[in-house]
């Protein structure tokens, strides 16, 4: 749709968890306030404001980003996954299942972004996305091939998420838990639409889109 | 000597799963998270997620000087910006009562203390607005000098009577002065460290609303208890008017342990403009106005007879304050618990400079005094070739040297030889720098641990629900859990009391409407409030009623007189990059000697926690004064380096079985800060064992740390 504008707001549409929300929306705001305070959608967090913390990690696209950095009025039509569209509680994703059992969290302030990140991450290793840890020799053969993720691997690629507590070793176990499955289970690996999809469209994981207008403040 | 092996733990939390029971008892359990599924899917809210109908938000405004006054603010261009509410400023601000601590005495007078005091509070329709409006206020100040650097020459130093904690600023044993004089072995060193940040993951935040004349906070806090109280003082209420909610709180470490600005300030704004106002700290705001560690030179002499026993310890601390409020880091009390000698002489010096006012963070007083002595420790082992865990061995006290009182419980020599055994400490090479691969140089070091093991009264109500067939409980206490999984604990104390599984238990926490309790600080909660469960429990159980409310203030009050600790040994192996300086760790483990552990899951997490964040102390973390601008230059997670994923090997923590019956009904000492204290030591040993170098300042950075040939 064609942005409604004035001089100081837009009216535009996200698809946060394969839900269309049409907002207007202040042109100082980002992504991540608009999720919090418009939609209500607190799972991700702000910690840093500045991108340097990775607790308000979502996939945008299918790719991690911090949404703290987006600003909202560019991102008319495109499509957000938040910790929110990944499992609810009598259903938790095989990652969340996983953070469960090793208790890798304590806060849980960091922890929608570790497993959005680690989601994202996932699905970049299984593109054979390489990273700084990975070997030289892996490196020259950049066959496409899913990237293999040792320890260092995945806590190369999760520095992005930062954790007070001090949770890593087992954010590291339980990201580990879900590698082997990561290619085969629903919903783990997160679907791809093309931005700007009509809204009817982009519901690929079986959800009903829905038009869920939110009014200005 | 039991000993809790990590592999069997691993295979009961993977077999563990949510509403199976299962045939172990349910005190010491791996019972996981109760809030695990709200914090985990995103609905566990915190404070900044609360948001009231037609709720405003705040943006305080921070002080552009480094010391001064506020002579002008002309709120104009703020007041223009579209959306805009109120600007409080102290000309118009509501008059507050006086709390205990004055760093909440806000927008009361025109005195800047230091860089970073809040002198404003923009209050608009969105945050954008509210933001909008803190840019576009301008204010004029009045400057004065400012001074932010202690040192231990510093004309203005002096000597406080007690230091945090309650403890005598200084002690004496013995006569110090003569058996350091006479011993055959003298060591005079000193360790520097700076100023360090709590920076929890969840900045501080509260959002505040007037319903009538009852004010209700949802609060970033460790303990709302006391949020109500304060906040009932200072805008002149009942306590029964304040309803203060600290749900799910997203760390503190010691920073959110006392009230902080963001939950005055919602308040006031709430009160000025009459609607909910939210004010959530930037994250560049924290290190200003929530307190820090701070920072410290302190200076160790010890004389060592030629067995490596100790003659002398003298441990003298030299630390800043603000000029808002004296709070002086407790260093030099470790070395009054841990090793006995004939002659001791410990004692504080501070200065109250233009600098933020610092409070705790992690083991206050243990963190950096351990760091001193343990490195200490080991240049007397290494210069006598003694091995550093004899050396410890040798010096363990009867009883607690400075009090004469015997310990509760005392088993540091069993975590020093169970950590050795596992780490393979039997097959170290004492020669530094003997051990090279390519051009990392690798080393390993060893420190001990200590925290006391505090308690404070609480109360508690349990309340019988449900039928005889199906029992069912109900727990109510202001407890608050900032990420130790206290509900989960707490639930596990009732369901062990009252003899009904887990799922029997449902209990609330952290909200001031509740039975009051004590903070999540000091290690002291699970002690603290589970000992006020546990005996409403009992107390239910023995009698025919249905509901039961207790105080153990005189339980508490009625201790027998034990000196108090936990106990532990960490062992680090670190690599030495000898070209960049870079320092790595590449394996971590702690033993613990922490009474009952109450829930294996969440209290191995607790210490891995600690650990990393002692690793963080040792090699990242590092914080300054500016000494032209005043305040601090890292101000961010960009400037300021906390531990990420990649600068943590994989971590083992383990403890020991160990029944103490001098403690509460629970048995358990606490664990939240004892992972922290011997970890920066340990690494600073291993660096000393890699290199052969003594660096006695932290954190060891590459630019420190420097070539090493």
């Amino acid at each position: 749709m064609i942005p409604q504008r004035t001089a100081t707001s837009s009216t535009l549409t996200l698809h946060v968890n394969d839900t269309a929300h049409t907002v207007t929306v202040d042109h100082r705001a980002t992504v991540l306030d608009v999720l919090r305070e418009q939609l209500h959608l607190t799972g991700s967090k702000k910690g840093c404001d500045h991108g340097q913390c990775g607790a308000c990690t979502v996939l945008l696209e299918g790719r991690r980003a911090n949404s703290c950095l987006l600003l909202a009025v560019a991102y008319d039509g495109a499509h957000l996954t938040t910790v929110e569209g990944l499992g609810d509680e009598e259903r938790l994703h095989p990652l969340q299942e996983a953070f469960h059992e090793r208790d890798a969290f304590q806060c849980g302030y960091c922890t929608p972004g570790q497993i959005v990140s680690g989601v994202g991450m996932l699905c970049e290793a299984a593109e054979g996305h390489p990273s700084h840890a990975t070997s030289p020799e892996a490196l020259q053969w950049a066959t496409g091939a899913p990237a293999e993720l040792n320890r260092d691997e995945i806590r190369e690629r999760m520095s992005g998420n930062i954790c007070r507590c001090g949770a890593y070793p087992h954010i590291v176990e339980a990201i580990e838990d879900v590698t082997d499955h990561a290619l085969r289970h629903r919903g783990t690996a997160p679907h791809r639409t093309d931005a700007g999809a009509d809204a009817g469209t982009d519901a690929d994981s079986g959800t009903d889109a829905r038009t869920d207008a939110v009014p200005a403040r | 000597m039991a000993v809790h092996d990590t592999t069997d733990t691993t295979d009961t939390t993977g077999t563990t799963r949510r509403g199976d029971r299962t045939a172990e008892p349910v005190l010491g359990s791996a019972a996981p998270r109760r809030e695990g599924p709200a914090k985990l899917t995103g609905t566990a809210r915190y404070a900044a997620e609360h948001t009231p109908p037609d709720c405003a938000y705040g943006w305080p405004v921070a002080a552009a000087v480094a010391h001064g006054s506020v002579t002008g603010i002309d709120d104009s261009d703020a007041m223009a910006v579209p959306g805009a509410l109120a600007v409080l400023t102290h000309e118009n601000a509501p008059r507050l009562g006086e709390p205990d601590d004055p760093t909440l005495l806000l927008l009361q007078s025109p005195r800047v203390p230091h860089r970073g005091w809040y002198v404003a509070l923009a209050v608009g329709e969105t945050p954008e607005a509210a933001r909008e409006m803190a840019r576009a206020l301008h204010v004029s100040y009045d400057e004065e000098p400012h001074d932010v650097l202690v040192h231990p020459d510093h004309p203005k130093l002096y000597h406080p009577e007690q230091a945090n904690g309650g403890y005598p600023g200084a002690c004496e044993r013995g006569d110090f002065d003569a058996e350091y004089d006479a011993a055959p072995h003298r060591f005079d060193l000193t360790y520097t460290l700076g100023p360090l940040h709590n920076h929890p993951m969840e900045p501080h935040a509260a959002t505040a609303v007037w319903e009538g004349g009852h004010l209700i906070a949802y609060d970033s806090s460790q303990g709302a208890t006391v949020v109500c109280q304060t906040l009932a003082t200072m805008f002149g209420l009942d306590p029964h008017q304040v309803t203060v909610v600290a749900e799910h709180v997203g760390g503190g470490f010691g920073s959110k342990g006392t009230p902080r600005p963001p939950v005055v300030l919602a308040a006031m704004g709430a009160k000025h403009t009459g609607r909910a106002v939210k004010v959530a700290l930037p994250r560049r705001e924290l290190p200003f106005v929530v307190g820090h560690r701070a920072p410290t030179v302190q200076r160790l002499r010890i004389g060592a007879r030629d067995d490596g026993t100790l003659a002398a310890l003298g441990h003298d601390v030299t630390t800043h304050t603000s000029t808002v409020r004296e709070f002086v880091e407790q260093a030099a009390v470790p070395s009054r618990v841990m090793y006995g000698s004939d002659g001791s002489r410990t004692g504080h010096g501070v200065v109250a400079l233009d600098v933020p006012t610092p409070s705790w963070m992690r083991a206050p007083g243990e963190a950096p005094g351990m760091y001193a002595l343990e490195c200490a420790m080991d240049e007397v082992a290494t210069a006598l070739g003694i091995d550093p865990i004899e050396l410890r061995l040798r010096n363990i006290p009867d009883r607690e040297p400075d009090s004469g009182r015997p310990f509760s419980s005392h088993h540091l020599a069993d975590c020093l030889r169970e950590g050795a055994r596992r780490f393979g400490w039997e097959r170290r090479d004492p020669r530094p720098g003997a051990r090279r691969d390519g051009d990392l140089l690798l080393g390993t070091g060893v420190a001990a641990s200590t925290y006391p093991a505090y308690v404070a009264p609480s109360t508690a109500s349990v309340q019988a629900l449900g039928d005889g067939s199906r029992p069912a409980y109900h727990v109510r206490i202001n407890a608050t859990d900032i990420g130790t999984g206290a509900r989960t604990v707490l639930a596990q104390v009732a369901a062990d009391e009252l003899g009904v599984p887990l799922e029997a238990v449902r209990i609330d926490v952290g909200s001031s409407d509740l039975p009051a309790a004590p903070l999540a600080g000091g290690s002291s909660g699970t002690a603290s409030w589970g000992w006020a469960v546990h005996k409403a429990c009992r107390e239910l159980r023995e009698s025919d009623g249905t509901l039961v409310t207790v105080d153990t203030t005189s339980d508490v009050q009625g201790q027998e007189e034990y000196a108090r600790h936990a106990f532990g040994a960490v062992f680090a192996e670190v690599s030495v990059d000898t070209v960049t300086g870079e320092v790595r760790v590449r394996r971590l483990l702690g033993v613990f000697a922490a009474g009952r552990i109450l829930n294996a899951r969440t209290a191995r997490s607790q210490f891995i926690g600690g650990m990393t964040m002692g690793l963080g102390m040792a090699l990242t973390e590092h914080s300054s004064l500016d000494t032209r601008l005043g305040g601090f230059v890292e101000k961010d997670l960009a400037g300021y380096h906390v531990p990420a994923h990649a600068d943590v090997p994989d971590i083992d923590a383990h403890w020991i079985e160990e029944h103490d019956p001098y403690l509460n009904p629970v048995g358990g000492k606490g664990i939240g800060e004892i992972g922290i204290v011997g970890t920066p030591a340990a690494i600073a040993n291993a660096v000393h064992h890699a290199t052969g170098r003594r660096y006695r300042e932290l954190p060891l950075t590459p630019d420190r740390v420097g070539v090493v040939a």
